[in-house]
C-alpha cells in the first residue's frame, strides 16, 4: 500500500491539474465568444449618440475641413497622413472614373480633365465613419481602440502598441500610424472641442454647411432632420460596419 | 511646406491610380511576411514528428528528433519579427496582460505560449529526460550542469519511469497535433478575418495557411536531415526520405488544390474587387505569384515528386532531387506568405489604384534584418543538436510504450 501511495498522489495531481487546465481552456473559449458578440452588437448609448451627415451637393472642394483638421489636431504635415481629406471624383463621358486628392485637398483642386470629356464631377469629403460595429475596435489586440458611450471611436495613445492591425482593418483608410509616436491615430470628432460645447474643427470651417453632425438619439437634432429630408447612404454598406457617416447624393462610384 | 510637397511627388511616384492618402505607405512589411512563414515551419515540422509518434510510422524515426528540435528553434524566434515590427515594442506585453478578446490577434500570445510551453517543450522534455540523465553521467563541467538542470535534477531512469515519460509524451503529442493545427490555422484567420481587404478575406485562408505550413515544415525537416547526414558523413536513410517525399507530394497537392479553388472562386463570383485584384495579380504580383510561388514553389515540385510516386530512379538521383526540391518548396511558401501579406497591401481599398513596396537593405525593416531572423533559428538549431543529438539517443524509446 505504501508503495502505491505516491502513485495515488500523482494521479490526484494530474486530476487536479487537468481540471484547472481544462477550466481555463473552457473559460478562454467562452469569453472570446462574448467578445465576438460585442463586436457585432454594440451597446447603444442612452445619452448622446453622435452621427455625421455630409451633403455632397453642397461641397465645393475648398479643402478647409482638411486644413482645419491638420491644424487643430496637430496631424503630421506630410501629404500622406490625414484624419480628414477631400476627394475629387470625375466621371468621364466614356464611363471611366478619375479620383484625385492632391495633398488631401488642402490646397484646393484643379480639374485635369477637359470640360467636354466630363460627364459629371463632384467632391467627397472623407473622415472616420465612427462605425457602430467598428472593425478597428474589434481587431485591436489590447483594446487601445474603443468606442465612447457617445459613439465616438478613439485611440488611447498611451496604450496602443502600434501593431497596425486596426489600420489594416479599416475599410475606409481613415487610420495611420503617427510616425513620431509609433501609435495609431485617427479622427476623434474633435472630442476636446465637443467637451467645450464647440463643433469639431472641420464642421466649424465648412463655408457651405455641407457637414452636419448631431445626436442620433435626439429626434429634433440637425442630423435627424438631415437624414429625414435626404436620401442618405453610407460608403461600403456591404461590409456592415454600422457606419454613422451618412452622405447625401452619394454616387455608386464612391468607395 | 515645399519639402512636404517634394515628398509628396516622391511618394506619388510609387502610386498608380488613386489610393487613400493614408494607404501610400505600406503598414506590414517583410517582418510580417516572416511571421506566418516561421510559425508555419514550426507547425509543419511538428506535424511531421507527430506522424512518427501517433501513427507509429517508424520509417520516419530518423527525422523525429530533428523535426522536434527544428520546430523548437523556429518557435523561439517566431515572435521576434512581430515584436520588432511594433510601433511600441516595449508595450508588447500588454497583449498578454490585457488581451482584447474580440481581436483575432489577441489570442496569439496564448496560442503561442500554449504551443511552446505545453506542447513543444513538454514533448521534448519527456522525450529526452532519460537521455539527459544518462548524458549527465557521461559528461563533465558546464554540459553536465546543463543536462542536470534541464532534466530538473530528476534521476529516475527505471523502466517504469521511462514508460511513464513515453506515455505522457504520447499524450502531449496527441494534444500537440490539434494545437499545431490551431497555431497555424489561427495565423491564417488573422488575415482571413479582415473583411476590409478582399485579397485576405476568404474563409479558406486558415486552411490554406495550414496546408502550406505543413508543406514548408516537412520540406525544412527534409533539407535539415539531408544536410546533417551529409555533415556527419553518414548514409541517408532512403526509405525515410521517400516516405517524407510522398507525404510532401500529397499535402502539396492538397495545398495547390485549395489555393486553386480559392482563385477559381474569386474569378467565378467576380465581386466588386475583381478588377483591382485581377490587375494586381497580372501586374505587381506577377513575378512573385506566378513565377516564384506557382512555378518554382508548386508546379515543378509537384511534377517532380509526382513522377517519383510511380517511377523511382536511382538513389543518387532521388537524393539530388530531394536536395533541390525541398529548398524550392521553401522558397515557394515564402513567396506565398509574401503574396498574401505584401500583395494585400499593394492595392487601395478604394479599388481605384495601387501602391508599391520598396524595401531597403538595412534598417529594422530591411533585407538584412529579415535574413537575420531567418538565420537565428538555424544557430539555435545547431546548438540544440549539439546539446540534444537525436542520434545519440537510446533507440528503444517509443517501443516501450507500444509494448
Amino acid at each position: 500500500m505504501n508503495l502505491n501511495k505516491p502513485n495515488f498522489s500523482r494521479r490526484d495531481f494530474f486530476k487536479a491539474g487537468s481540471i484547472i487546465v481544462g477550466g481555463i481552456t473552457v473559460a478562454t473559449a467562452l469569453t472570446p465568444f462574448d467578445g465576438l458578440l460585442f463586436a457585432t452588437e454594440p451597446p447603444k448609448g442612452k445619452g448622446k449618440w453622435y452621427g455625421i451627415g455630409i451633403d455632397i451637393n453642397k461641397c465645393i472642394g475648398c479643402g478647409n475641413c482638411a486644413k482645419a483638421c491638420k491644424l487643430e489636431n496637430n496631424v503630421p504635415k506630410d501629404p500622406f497622413y490625414f484624419r480628414s481629406w477631400v476627394e475629387q471624383y470625375t466621371i468621364k463621358n466614356d464611363g471611366s472614373v478619375l479620383v484625385e486628392s492632391p495633398n488631401g485637398g488642402i490646397d484646393g483642386f484643379k480639374q485635369s480633365v477637359p470640360d467636354e470629356e466630363i460627364f459629371k464631377s463632384f467632391f467627397v469629403p472623407k473622415m472616420c465613419n465612427h462605425c457602430a460595429k467598428s472593425p478597428c475596435v474589434q481587431v485591436c489586440p489590447v483594446g487601445a481602440t474603443f468606442e465612447t458611450p457617445e459613439g465616438i471611436v478613439l485611440v488611447d495613445e498611451n496604450y496602443c502598441i502600434g501593431c497596425r492591425y486596426c489600420v489594416q482593418a479599416c475599410p475606409y483608410g481613415c487610420r495611420f500610424i503617427n510616425p513620431e509616436k509609433g501609435t495609431a491615430e485617427k479622427c476623434t470628432l474633435c472630442i476636446h472641442r465637443l467637451d467645450k460645447g464647440q463643433q469639431p474643427a472641420c464642421f466649424e470651417m465648412c463655408p457651405t454647411e455641407a457637414r452636419i453632425f448631431g445626436d442620433l438619439n435626439d429626434p429634433g437634432s440637425k442630423i435627424n432632420y438631415f437624414l429625414k429630408n435626404h436620401t442618405c447612404m453610407v460608403i461600403k454598406p456591404n461590409l456592415n460596419t454600422g457606419s454613422k457617416l451618412f452622405y447625401n447624393a452619394l454616387s455608386p462610384e464612391v468607395r | 511646406m515645399t519639402q512636404h510637397i517634394q515628398h509628396l511627388y516622391e511618394v506619388l511616384s510609387k502610386v498608380d491610380g488613386y489610393v487613400y492618402p493614408n494607404e501610400i505607405e505600406l503598414n506590414w512589411s517583410i517582418l510580417i511576411v516572416l511571421y506566418p512563414y516561421i510559425t508555419g515551419l514550426v507547425a509543419g515540422a511538428f506535424i511531421l514528428a507527430s506522424l512518427e509518434r501517433i501513427f507509429k510510422l517508424h520509417v520516419l524515426r530518423p527525422t523525429y528528433g530533428i523535426a522536434l528540435l527544428t520546430a523548437l528553434s523556429f518557435m523561439l524566434v517566431a515572435t521576434m519579427p512581430l515584436v520588432s515590427h511594433l510601433g511600441k515594442p516595449l508595450r508588447a506585453y500588454e497583449i498578454m496582460v490585457t488581451p482584447h478578446l474580440s481581436s483575432a490577434m489577441a489570442i496569439f500570445g496564448f496560442v503561442y505560449l500554449w504551443y511552446l510551453m505545453v506542447v513543444l517543450l513538454l514533448e521534448i522534455w519527456f522525450d529526452y529526460r532519460r537521455d539527459m540523465i544518462i548524458w549527465a553521467g557521461e559528461t563533465t563541467g558546464l554540459k553536465r550542469f546543463l543536462y542536470r538542470a534541464l532534466s530538473l535534477w530528476s534521476t529516475d531512469i527505471s523502466p517504469k519511469a521511462v514508460a511513464l515519460d513515453n506515455k505522457l509524451g504520447y499524450i502531449v503529442t496527441i494534444i500537440g497535433v490539434p494545437s499545431a493545427f490551431l497555431l497555424h490555422g489561427y495565423v491564417g484567420f488573422i488575415f482571413g478575418s479582415i473583411k476590409a481587404n478582399p485579397w485576405w478575406s476568404t474563409v479558406l485562408m486558415p486552411v490554406i495557411f495550414l496546408f502550406s505550413a505543413i508543406v514548408s515544415g516537412i520540406s525544412l525537416v527534409m533539407l535539415v536531415y539531408i544536410v546533417i547526414t551529409r555533415i556527419r558523413k553518414l548514409k541517408i536513410d532512403m526509405p525515410c526520405l521517400d516516405t517524407i517525399a510522398s507525404y510532401l507530394f500529397y499535402i502539396l497537392l492538397i495545398d495547390f488544390v485549395l489555393e486553386g479553388l480559392d482563385q477559381i472562386h474569386r474569378i467565378y463570383i467576380a465581386e466588386e474587387s475583381f478588377d483591382v485584384l485581377h490587375n494586381l495579380v497580372f501586374g505587381r504580383l506577377f513575378f512573385t505569384l506566378f513565377i516564384m510561388q506557382g512555378l518554382i514553389g508548386t508546379v515543378i515540385p509537384l511534377l517532380t515528386l509526382g513522377t517519383l510516386q510511380f517511377y523511382k530512379p536511382k538513389i543518387q538521383i532521388r537524393k539530388a532531387i530531394y536536395t533541390i526540391i525541398s529548398p524550392l518548396i521553401l522558397i515557394g511558401i515564402f513567396f506565398m506568405r509574401w503574396n498574401v501579406v505584401i500583395g494585400g497591401q499593394l492595392f487601395s481599398k478604394s479599388f481605384y489604384g495601387y501602391t508599391s513596396f520598396k524595401i531597403g537593405l538595412i534598417g529594422t525593416e530591411g533585407y538584412l534584418m529579415a535574413a537575420f531572423w531567418l538565420i537565428v533559428p538555424f544557430i539555435i538549431l545547431s546548438f540544440l543538436l549539439w546539446l540534444f543529438p537525436p542520434w545519440k539517443k537510446k533507440e528503444d524509446d517509443h517501443e516501450i510504450q507500444v509494448g
